[in-house]
């Protein structure tokens, strides 16, 4: 109990002294899991959509296979997206290891299939609804697509916000492409690992206090943006 | 809020300005704490700042292959002399030394506190089958530890559940330690900044089998073109200057000095 409490005296010392460190690895993180996060939505969200309202061949298996990738094993995207980035790797001529873009890659890649069986999920109950409506007014493809995730942007927000949940939580594949290095790529969930590893257990719990807040900040400010959840429009 | 804006703002204008290099170094170096004090020094003189990615050996040595980091600090001289002959570096050179110490608990169920050498406390270790923790990632540290096993001729391959390879790096090895009560081979600087001790203490320590050589490897330019060969030499040159002697040997904690710097100028 004593490590818990020390760790929430830490973190409020953290916070209240706007420690140099904490505020740039905080930015850090934000940057690197929110730019994951609208890279990933605009693949993610009309993919999703797309396998909603289209009928072909595979479509089963991919939607199964889409479902499967939701547990996509972070660590192995990160050896992954480091075998192909690495200097003796198929992309190395483009020095992108270790910098924070090597770490948005590899978030990309791990939150796109969340989002995007997400929004399938929550498109095809849609879809039923507007199918005759659609088909009638005559509309392109892209027309459709655009006007279900317009309609449906409440239940994607949830899809999205648990695709960020997913990315600034992540910790094992942007150690790996990363690198934790000190003021170039350490981010919140890596400093807790070199922090836990020090046996440090009192900063590394403050930090965690300070990311859950951060989650918790990030959410209720899309919240308010999108005016969800406020009389008269829920 | 504009002092949050000044910090990014200087933030963004200072990774501009800095020359950068990568270079790998162990857990080990990174734990002691030498790092946080040599950094903005080398940042000052030189102009030179130096990242660093903190693996365990075999991945620093990894990394280096691949051409992914500018130069290496690490610590298992067989496997960087056959790095050196593989053709991945054109050298490596002598910075200093540390050594390594035996962990375990208070009570000593081995009593190797009064062991003759290192393989004694080994031996006694194994006749004991008390737990020990082993790091078992192939680090610089775990070489030295399987090499220790086989001086006292024993074979950790043969050993029973109380012989733990955790596949992890030092601290989080100690923290495993700690909770299981059980035996380590640490290096000296981890052990006395690691905080989560519980009962563990340092029992045995001095035998010259137990030093334990950092060399400084640059990536050969000729390898891999894009390594930053000027950076190399200049981190070199200033890793093996009075300076850094000064620094090195200065470092303390608790008291206790660490490192012994003996670069040949």
């Amino acid at each position: 109990m004593n490590e818990i409490w020390a760790g929430m005296l830490a973190a409020f010392r953290l916070i209240v002294t706007l420690d140099a460190d904490l505020v740039e690895i905080t930015l850090r993180s934000l940057q690197v899991s929110l730019s994951a996060l609208v890279i990933a939505c605009v693949i993610a969200l009309p993919l999703g959509t797309w396998l909603a309202i289209r009928r072909f061949r595979f479509r089963r298996a991919t939607i199964a296979t889409l479902n499967a990738l939701m547990g996509l094993p972070p660590v192995v995207v990160g050896l992954i997206v480091y075998l192909l980035l690495s200097r003796s790797g198929p992309f190395g001529v483009l020095g992108l290891l270790f910098t924070p873009t090597a770490m948005i890659i590899a978030q990309v890649i791990i939150i796109t299939p969340l989002i995007a069986s997400l929004t399938h999920q929550a498109m095809r109950e849609l879809w039923a609804e507007y199918h005759d409506l659609l088909i009638s007014l005559n509309t392109t493809s892209r027309q459709r697509i655009a006007t279900l995730i317009w309609d449906g942007r409440r239940a994607l927000l949830t899809g999205a916000l648990a695709g960020f949940g997913r990315a600034i939580g992540e910790v094992g594949a942007i150690m790996i492409v990363g690198g934790n290095i000190d003021h170039a790529t350490r981010v919140l969930t890596t400093a807790i690992a070199l922090e836990t590893g020090k046996g440090d257990f009192a900063l590394a719990l403050g930090l965690g206090f300070v990311l859950i807040a951060l989650a918790l900040l990030v959410n209720f400010a899309i919240h308010t943006l999108s005016r969800t959840e406020q009389e008269g429009t829920w | 809020m504009i002092r949050l804006l000044v910090f990014v703002l200087s933030l963004f204008s200072t990774m501009a300005a800095a020359e950068t290099m990568k270079l790998a170094v162990t857990t080990s170096f990174h734990n002691s704490g030498l790092s946080d004090v040599l950094l903005p020094v080398i940042l000052e003189d030189t102009g030179l700042e130096v990242q660093l990615l903190v693996v365990g050996t075999g991945q620093a040595l990894r990394l280096g292959e691949a051409g992914d980091v500018d130069a290496i600090l690490v610590h298992s001289r067989a496997a960087e002399e056959a790095f050196v002959a593989k053709g991945f570096a054109p050298y490596r050179r002598e910075i200093m030394y540390n050594d390594f110490v035996f962990i375990g608990p208070q009570s000593d169920a081995a009593k190797i506190a009064s062991a003759g050498d290192a393989a004694d406390a080994l031996t006694r270790i194994a006749e004991t089958e008390a737990p020990f923790v082993s790091r078992g990632d192939e680090s610089g540290t775990h070489k030295k530890e399987l090499s220790l096993w086989s001086a006292a001729q024993l074979d950790p391959a043969q050993f029973g559940s109380w012989y733990k390879a955790v596949g992890a790096g030092m601290g989080a090895s100690l923290n495993t330690a700690s909770g299981l009560d059980a035996y380590i081979l640490a290096d000296r600087a981890s052990w006395l900044n690691f905080a989560n001790k519980g009962t563990l203490a340092l029992l045995f320590s001095g035998d010259p089998a137990l030093f334990n050589q950092y060399a400084y490897l640059p990536i050969d330019p000729a390898r891999h073109p894009h390594v930053k060969a000027e950076a190399q030499r200049t981190l070199e040159d200033w890793l093996t200057s009075p300076k850094a002697e000064a620094l090195i040997n200065g470092y303390r904690i608790e008291g206790t000095s660490l490192f012994v710097f003996n670069a040949e100028g």
